[in-house]
């Protein structure tokens, strides 16, 4: 068979995945490193450069009342007195106007620009940290949302300020513990508009009445509610709004001279109400200041800014109450709240102008240095710049105070010019989508799947097609070189992403137009090819029930609802599929014996020479794999987690680790069962090796089956009774367990490792037999026939696992001259070939096994249960392929050839995605079994890539057990050839009654394994890529909605992760599987060195 | 004699279907605050019924079941026994495969049920009244060769139909629009009745427009 050529193709095809998830994702997710660094009273510099405690001094403001309404936007904010007619959501808060234009020192409203992603979390995350939070923001609270960075909250706890805290609830997930007081709401129905606003109005006038607080945060939910529920044009919003200029006014009422007021919102809204996005109507939120002492000069300036960015509230804010601007703020302060350097002397206390800029240009020149420091994000020569001017500046500014003169306007236009360079700067880097390259990475994965469909179509042609992937590679490199080319002489550097989009597609164009002329060369040569579908007739082609399954599963990908009830969906549609198999074969009448009705019009139907007998057996078996099928599929049910999302739901309980359960009897009950379905799990797979005769030879793939495998479950029970071990109850056991727990893991995993090699060094698990006096291989004294090829006693049921043919050629290699016939006398063969037919799967099906193990070792107890529902169900959906596919053959409706239809690739896959939620996991990032990181480690560790190793193959177990064994598919039916008792596949019509040769078939016809091998590994490739697409187009089209930060961005990550595990993992399977041929190859050649070649 | 089968199987099928929509407007009129959603059982029992009585006296009066080649009482009397027992247990086998597709095992029962009895009112008692309490003769019309008359093949169609209406009936349910249709079984049971009446037209539309092409068996 064609082994390079192959793995060289799916390894193209991969990467051109890669590549397109590669481009979306640098397009659509933005990503920032956390500083995790504070800062502190002590390293503010005073403005002179001396040392000192900034704590120490009198702030502007003692106090300061923030109302968050959520969703405010400038719109909702602005009064227009000459509007006669005003919609709904228009001039509804007057209390603003009356009190700028009537107060015009004491308060200020003006446009509030957020920066995307404009979702309430990632807003709370900007206006308390000053930064620019993306979607991903790395730091090391990946399992939690609290937030680590540097913040208001946590700056205003240092210096002893009590902070109270009222409404929506993701507060109190993103800053735990705090508040000196919380009273959160929930926030999650967007439907409910009232419960979060009625829970603060109950107590904020009490809580502003007390002197129990200093700074008071309210952040109200009704308006964005309402927005999301009725859209801003609304008699509803009209209501919601009139609430809140009543809240303003009585907080106006209550409000003390020290005390600040900020109403703000954390974004604006769209026409219909949603926001997420970077359109400007999403945005612009409002913010209004207001102090019962005069804050601003008399009447408002040209200095006043027109818009006011969000992040500029935190050093302003920080400022004003005496606390050091957060480390991480990329913020300027607003100078119009702080008095011009000539009139210091009349402000009663605080920062001029001046030195509230340069405190603030030194905190973000140092973050600025750190930032750089850790992250290679922000282009260099901007950096260098802004740091030449921050020196720049620096010198003039302590030149200036050094000589007591009063700073010039220039030198704080500069400051202020500085700082707005670093902001933009940031920004750039961190908080905007990239069209254009989301846009290429869709164009790239829509060109992929369509390369994999064709691709498995054609496969028959295409092997034969020597250098397929020749002259597209060069181009591609050539496209790729120009592009970098063209790019250095335009704007002096290269954007590697671009070059590779251009290679990619370019490669992938080509490659389609080479599969087009292939076809039409091979049509024109008479070859046999699928005939020819026009456009039209292609829609109902690809409407084959598995690809209709297929279609649903991609669209139900662009639905928050389906995606949070995304292991039902699975299951309903696997269940779907499945029941679909038998009403297939029932309606081409193939599940059950044709009646023999004397009146049918002979000729009809070709009738093959079959027993009704061998049928209802065949059928039989097919609807017991079935209700195996169903039954694992319903008890998988049991074993889903829920998100947070899904409000009634409750988690497994098999899902919480053994040492959490209290009472001893269900815990002992538990690990009873865990142990039991470990045990299973081992015996069926040595049965069924053992039922195929391939635990005899003396080589390491069998040493692996025979000791390997049950070592490594041994190990997993000690290692869960040891983990399980409540460590007070023992005390002078304590080191001993500590002990269990760090070893028992490692020995588990050098023991895998061992058996992996072992498996990739020897593969071959055939043992030869002589009878005669000739010894082919190995001592003739062997054991005798312990353990047999069958379980089966009678020499027939014997004989249906040796290799009859092979005998055959043997015989005529060692006796030359004799008739190839079996004599009629001696009815055994001479020389055994045990295990022979099963050479293929034999090792894939022991790698799938080890591998089940070492995952399962990573997963908690309970999770073994599930695990062995996997296995059943995997052996059920091989064996209802397997079935189907002998019954059509006995009824001659098989069309030859070893390609695996689209059913069973299509179960195999949702399979994978089925079980990725039976064994307990998400796709949410806080869903995450953390605790896999520490299996053997329990002390942690020092490098991170063991951990996200140990964490990601945690995750995606599922995918990498169906992917690994993959290749089962290709190889079951005819493992199980043999209980049809007759060869009539393939072009095997010359043999006898017991030829049944199993995987030796495809040693005969080496063209069609290679090509059924590339058929089934672009199938499942294609299958998993288009669900990769789907979500890519989910999460590109619904950017703007509510859920895309919660919901599709999160899914898209775990598809695409997923995606990534499942490919590598199929090739794994696909190299195994070349691997054996090697080795299969290399043993005929020893056998029988003249006849094979 | 084609034509004539046709336009015979279009008027019973009108009968049915008006049967349907007798069995949700009678209640409406006559019941105080029935609703298709808010007393749905009711209405599920009312179309399920209506649906029984009005299939059982027209295949009676048509006599298109399979004759009976005895008239003993006692023959006749254990085809009634084995068809009951047959919907009975199609009931319980349609409970069992709903719940296998998720839905709740103990709280919802009897709407789970309710749904059954529906679908074995829309589905299995057409088998029996066209083919008997004849389980190998039902497996044998569900197969590309196996329909014998125009019966067999619109019994094909409106089954089909009912199934997959219910089967698609399911994809609302787990979306966040929070109607009172979406609530277990409505929309099932919704779906499997516009699927039936679908079918119901279907059936002698597709006949007549493949009348050519059909051959049948003699039975
Ligand atoms: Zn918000
Ligand atoms: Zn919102």
């Amino acid at each position: 068979m064609k082994r390079l050529p192959i793995l060289v193709l799916l390894l193209w095809l991969c990467a051109m995945f890669y590549i397109g998830i590669f481009l979306f994702v640098g397009g659509f997710l933005l990503v920032r490193l956390e500083v995790n660094r504070t800062s502190t009273c002590g390293d503010v510099l005073l403005p002179g450069g001396q040392q000192g405690d900034f704590c120490q001094g009198q702030p502007r403001f003692r106090k300061a009342v923030v109302l968050i309404i959520d969703a405010l936007k400038i719109d909702f904010a602005r009064f227009d007195p000459a509007n006669k007619e005003p919609r709904p959501f228009e001039n509804k808060l007057p209390v603003l106007e009356e009190v700028t234009s009537s107060k015009p020192s004491h308060a200020r409203l003006f446009p509030f620009r957020a920066d995307p992603p404009t979702t309430t979390m990632q807003r709370i995350k900007g206006f308390t940290t000053g930064s620019l939070p993306t979607f991903i923001d790395v730091g090391n609270n990946f399992a939690s949302s609290a937030i680590l960075e540097d913040n208001l909250v946590h700056q205003l706890a240092e210096v002893g300020k009590r902070v109270v805290f009222m409404g929506d609830d993701t507060w109190e997930s993103l800053f735990p513990k705090k508040f000196h007081r919380s009273l959160p709401f929930p926030s999650f129905n967007v439907k409910d508009l009232h419960t979060v606003d009625n829970g603060i109005l109950q107590h904020l006038y009490n809580i502003m009445v007390s002197d129990d607080w200093d700074v008071l945060v309210a952040h109200f939910l009704g308006v964005d509610h309402c927005g999301h529920r009725f859209g801003p044009d609304h008699p509803a919003m009209a209501d919601k709004l009139t609430q809140m200029d009543g809240v303003i006014r009585s907080v106006l009422d209550r409000l003390q001279n020290d005390t600040l007021l900020v109403v703000m919102g954390d974004h604006g809204m769209t026409d219909t109400g949603d926001h997420g996005g970077e359109s400007q109507k999403e945005t612009d939120a409002a913010i209004f200041l207001y102090s019962p002492s005069p804050l601003f000069p008399a009447s408002p300036s040209q200095s006043d800014p027109e818009m006011v960015p969000q992040t500029d509230l935190v050093p302003t804010l920080a400022l004003l109450l005496g606390i050091p601007i957060p480390y991480s703020s990329v913020g300027q302060v607003l100078l119009p709240l702080f008095p011009a350097d000539s009139q210091t002397g009349g402000a009663p206390a605080g920062l001029s102008q001046t030195e509230a800029l340069w405190i603030n240009a030194k905190q973000v020149n140092r973050f600025l240095e750190t930032y750089s420091s850790m992250a290679k994000d922000i282009p260099p020569e901007s950096l260098s710049q802004l740091q030449a001017d921050f020196s720049r500046l620096s010198s003039k500014y302590l030149s200036t105070v050094k000589e007591g003169r009063s700073p010039t306007p220039e030198l704080v236009a500069s400051l202020q010019e500085y700082l707005t360079s670093v902001r933009d700067t940031c920004r750039a880097t961190w908080a905007h989508f990239n069209p254009a390259k989301m846009a290429a990475g869709i164009a790239v994965l829509a060109c992929a799947c369509v390369l994999c469909y064709v691709l498995s179509e054609m496969s028959s042609v295409l092997v034969r097609e020597s250098g397929l992937l020749r002259v597209p590679l060069v181009a591609a490199t050539v496209v790729g070189v120009c592009v970098a080319a063209s790019q250095l002489f335009t704007q002096g550097y290269a954007e590697g992403s671009w070059c590779l989009a251009a290679a990619a597609l370019s490669s992938e164009v080509l490659v389609l137009w080479r599969a087009r002329r292939a076809r039409k060369t091979t049509a024109a040569e008479g070859g046999e090819v699928a005939p020819r579908r026009g456009w039209l007739t292609l829609p109902r082609f690809l409407l084959t029930p598995p690809l209709l399954v297929l279609l649903l599963r991609c669209a139900s990908l662009l639905s928050d609802s389906y995606v949070i009830a995304e292991g039902r969906v699975v299951t309903f549609l696997l269940f779907s599929l499945s029941l679909y198999v038998p009403f297939h074969l029932n309606w081409d009448g193939l599940l059950l014996p044709p009646v023999h009705d004397p009146l049918k019009p002979a000729g009809l139907l070709p009738s093959p020479v079959l027993s009704p007998l061998a049928v209802r057996r065949e059928s039989s078996t097919f609807l017991a794999c079935l209700g195996v099928l169903v039954g694992s599929l319903y008890l998988s049910l049991f074993f889903h987690g829920c998100r947070e999302e899904q409000g009634s739901c409750q988690p497994s309980p098999f899902l919480s680790p053994l040492s959490r359960v209290q009472d001893s009897r269900l815990k002992n009950l538990h690990y009873i069962l865990s142990l039991a379905s470990l045990g299973a799990w081992t015996y069926l797979l040595r049965r069924w090796l053992r039922h195929y005769g391939n635990l005899n030879s003396p080589g390491g793939t069998v040493f692996t089956a025979r000791w390997i495998l049950p070592l490594l479950s041994v190990c997993l029970g000690l290692h869960w009774a040891v983990a399980a071990t409540p460590e007070d109850s023992f005390r002078n056991l304590a080191e001993l367990i500590s002990l269990g727990q760090r070893a028992l893991p490692r020995v588990a995993f050098s023991l895998l490792g061992v058996g992996l090699a072992l498996l990739w060094l020897d593969p071959l698990t055939v043992f030869i037999k002589s009878r005669a006096a000739t010894p082919v291989r190995g001592p003739v004294s062997l054991p005798p026939p312990r353990y047999r090829a069958s379980t089966g006693i009678s020499t027939q049921a014997e004989l249906h696992h040796l290799i009859p043919q092979l005998y055959q050629r043997m015989r005529r290699s060692l006796e030359d001259g004799e008739p190839a016939r079996v004599p009629e006398g001696g009815d055994r063969p001479a020389v055994e070939a045990y295990g022979l037919g099963t050479v293929y799967s034999a090792p894939v099906v022991l790698l799938c096994g080890l591998l089940g193990l070492g995952l399962l070792l990573l997963h908690p107890e309970g999770m073994s249960l599930s695990f062995l529902l996997l296995l059943l169900e995997m052996g059920a959906l091989l064996q209802i392929h397997a079935s189907s596919t002998t019954l059509k053959a006995l009824q001659g409706a098989h069309s030859g050839g070893f390609s695996v239809p689209w059913t069973p690739v299509v179960l195999w896959s949702l399979a994978a995605t089925q079980f990725f939620h039976a064994t307990g996991h998400l796709p949410t990032f806080p869903s995450i079994q953390w605790a896999a990181a520490f299996v053997g480690f329990p002390s942690g560790h020092t490098g991170t890539i063991l951990p996200a190793s140990l964490v990601t193959l945690n995750t995606f177990s599922s995918h990498i057990l169906f992917a690994v064994a993959c290749p089962l598919l290709l190889f079951w039916p005819l493992v199980c050839e043999v209980r049809g008792g007759r060869g009539g596949r393939g072009g095997g019509g010359e043999e006898g009654e017991d030829n049944a040769i199993m995987e030796m078939r495809l040693r005969e016809s080496p063209q069609q394994f290679s090509s059924a091998l590339l058929q089934l590994a672009t199938r499942y490739l294609f299958i998993n890529g288009a669900q990769v697409f789907a979500s890519v187009c989910a999460a590109a089209i619904l950017r703007r909605h509510l859920m895309v930060w919660k919901v599709f961005a999160p899914k898209l990550m775990f598809e695409a992760s997923g995606f990534l595990v499942s490919s590598v993992f199929v090739l794994v399977g696909v190299t195994l599987v070349m691997r054996v041929d090697v080795a299969v190859g290399r043993w005929f050649k020893r056998l029988l060195p003249d006849t094979s070649g | 004699m084609w034509d004539q089968e046709i336009r015979q199987m279009a008027s019973s099928h009108a009968i049915m279907a008006s049967g349907v929509f007798m069995a949700t407007v009678v209640p409406a009129v006559l019941v105080p605050g029935f609703s298709v959603y808010g007393t749905h059982l009711l209405w599920l029992y009312s179309v399920a019924g209506a649906v029984a009585v009005v299939n059982i006296t027209l295949f009676w009066l048509l006599g298109v079941s399979s004759p009976t080649k005895k008239h003993t009482i006692t023959y006749k009397v254990s085809r009634l026994v084995r068809s009951c027992l047959y919907l009975l247990l199609s009931c319980l086998f349609f409970h069992t495969v709903v719940i296998l597709y998720g839905a709740p095992l103990l709280e919802t029962a009897l709407e789970t049920f309710s749904l059954a009895v529906l679908l074995t009112s829309l589905t299995t008692l057409r088998c029996v009244c066209v083919l008997g309490p004849n389980v190998q003769a039902w497996i044998r019309v569900f197969s590309r060769h196996g329909a014998m008359s125009v019966w067999d093949t619109s019994l094909q169609m409106v089954v089909g139909c009912s199934v997959v209406g219910a089967w698609l009936g399911a994809f609302p349910i787990p979306l966040d629009w929070d109607r009172p249709w979406q609530v277990w079984p409505v929309s099932c049971s919704l779906g499997a009745v516009i699927g039936y009446l679908t079918g119901l037209v279907a059936a002698p539309a597709w006949i007549h427009w493949h009348r050519k092409h059909l051959t049948y068996k003699i039975k």
